[in-house]
């Protein structure tokens, strides 16, 4: 994973759109609307930043590359499920990003200096834990994605599909709080709040559910695994090895 | 002549492309509801932006409709032509098959940027349309000669730079061989042409027009909408558009001196 620094790095900025959007937020004095002050708002997308980058998923693509070259008949034969390969790469390259992730709060920092606080340790703890159950959330669903290459070939479409609600209702562009009522009033079943709005409001300190939270997230990870050990077994049982 | 020659081979380029693009017809269908589920969701979070205020950024809320319409079109036009061919000018490199491509007789920029086609983007690019003629009816624009033009004229301009900007980087591929994270970032800076330039704050804004051109590619254009536009802006964006093509032009040339062909 060393090998890639620059990709990483350059990998860690395309995710600053948060930052974007707490301009637009800030500039325009659109906080005052949801009783929201600056500095915690500040905190909010910063959390929101370090969540996402924690968080990413792209085990769809790696799979579906690898399912078209003809690759995953080897990992087949193994006597460990592929997808616990893609879950390996996932966690190495977290554990790459963690520097570069650094760098760009420490410039935050210096732009913003009124917004630094430091969450107290059970905090911080509980924000990791609920950071990578919605990390497990996505790697769960976009793995159920996946695993319709046996069908389709071409699943990351779906996924690209799937990937839009998840930008909007997620809270990366905009709290949660913020949403319309009409919206609110059911997006708290759904999973996308517990991607990312949920940890970070935890990790900076916004009002939240805590309990709720991280139930909520346990409850679907509960949901979804056994569909994906179910679409799995089917989708072996249909599998056509492909370019070999 | 010259001209009749490259007309003749962008038509068997497109003939090829969209023949082996529409064997997977679920995936256009996919993508066309992918494009209106984009367009909602950012329709979403301008509305949320607008719930309590009135205007942001001097721009009211069927006022920055347009620019999402314009914002639309060009996503259209990116998905159309320049994603499919950027992810072959990658695999070209890395393949060491430009070396082919360098030797047939005909333009290698013409060849690479031009190559691939995908149909689903054309329905984005409608989409952005449809909203467009909507702005046009609630914001009670005008139609005329002089319009047409200039806005005709600026979208090319936008068009331009925005090519620029997505060839300058697969260039880059030669020497950097993987540049699928230069892309992200290209895109995720690209994300703000969604939204008006004077939105964001003052230092945000001076970046956003002179190291990275977004503020030409939507804003203006949608400012000719509103028939706000000064004129030396348009000019303006007429020069930025004309000396990024020159220079991804320049770029692409002193490129291929350090293209030093793979596996062969």
């Amino acid at each position: 994973m060393l090998e890639y620094r620059v990709e990483i790095a350059l990998w860690a900025i395309s995710g600053i759109i948060p930052f974007f959007m707490l301009n637009i937020w800030t500039n325009n004095n659109l906080n005052e609307s949801i009783n929201i002050s600056d500095i915690m708002l500040s905190r909010y997308f910063l959390c929101a930043f370090f969540v996402r980058q924690f968080s990413v998923v792209w085990v769809v693509f790696s799979f579906e590359e690898d399912s078209l070259m003809g690759k995953v008949s080897p990992y087949l034969i193994q006597p460990l499920n592929p997808f616990f390969r893609y879950f390996a790469q996932h966690l190495a390259e977290q554990i790459t990003r963690f520097p570069f992730a650094l760098i760009i709060a420490f410039f935050f920092f210096i732009f913003n200096p009124e917004s630094i606080w430091i969450p107290n340790l059970g905090i911080l703890l509980l924000s990791i834990v609920s950071t990578f159950l919605s990390f497990l959330i996505q790697f769960l669903i976009q793995s159920i994605v996946a695993c319709l290459c046996f069908w389709t070939e071409k699943a990351s479409s779906i996924e690209k599909l799937l990937f839009i609600p998840t930008l909007f209702l997620s809270g990366l562009l905009a709290p949660v709080v913020s949403f319309p009522a009409y919206i609110k009033s059911w997006i708290y079943l759904t999973p996308f709040p517990y991607l990312i709005d949920f940890p970070a409001n935890l990790l900076s300190g916004n009002e939240t559910n805590i309990i709720g939270g991280l139930s909520m997230q346990i409850l679907w990870i509960f949901l979804l695994f056994p569909l994906f050990k179910k679409i799995w077994s089917e989708g072996t049982k249909k599998y056509t090895a492909m370019g070999s | 002549m010259n001209l009749r020659k490259y007309l003749k081979v962008y038509k068997k380029f497109l003939h090829t492309s969209l023949a082996s693009e529409l064997e997977y017809k679920t995936n256009i269908l996919i993508d066309l509801i992918t494009a209106i589920f984009s367009l909602t969701g950012s329709i979403f979070l301008l509305s949320i932006f607008f719930q309590n205020n009135g205007y942001i950024g001097g721009w009211k809320f069927e006022q920055a409709l347009i620019i999402q319409g314009i914002y639309t079109i060009l996503n259209g036009i990116t998905n159309t032509w320049f994603n499919p061919n950027l992810a072959e000018i990658v695999k070209h490199i890395r393949e060491g098959t430009l070396d082919f491509v360098l030797l047939k007789p005909i333009d290698s920029q013409f060849f690479i940027s031009l190559k691939k086609i995908n149909p689903s983007g054309f329905l984005e690019i409608m989409l952005g349309f449809f909203l467009l003629f909507f702005c046009i009816r609630i914001n009670q624009i005008n139609l005329n000669l002089s319009f047409l033009t200039l806005s005709l004229i600026t979208i090319g301009c936008s068009i331009c730079i925005l090519y620029s900007l997505w060839f300058f980087i697969s260039t880059t591929t030669i020497w950097f061989v993987k540049t699928w994270n230069a892309i992200e970032v290209l895109r995720s800076f690209l994300y703000i042409g969604r939204f008006p330039l004077n939105s964001f704050s003052f230092s945000l804004r001076i970046f956003f027009s002179i190291f990275i051109p977004i503020a030409f590619i939507t804003t203006i254009p949608s400012e000719v909408f509103l028939g706000l536009s000064q004129l030396w802006e348009i000019l303006l964006e007429v020069i930025v558009a004309a000396v990024f093509l020159i220079t991804s032009r320049k770029f692409w040339l002193f490129a291929l001196n350090f293209y030093s062909s793979a596996s062969s």
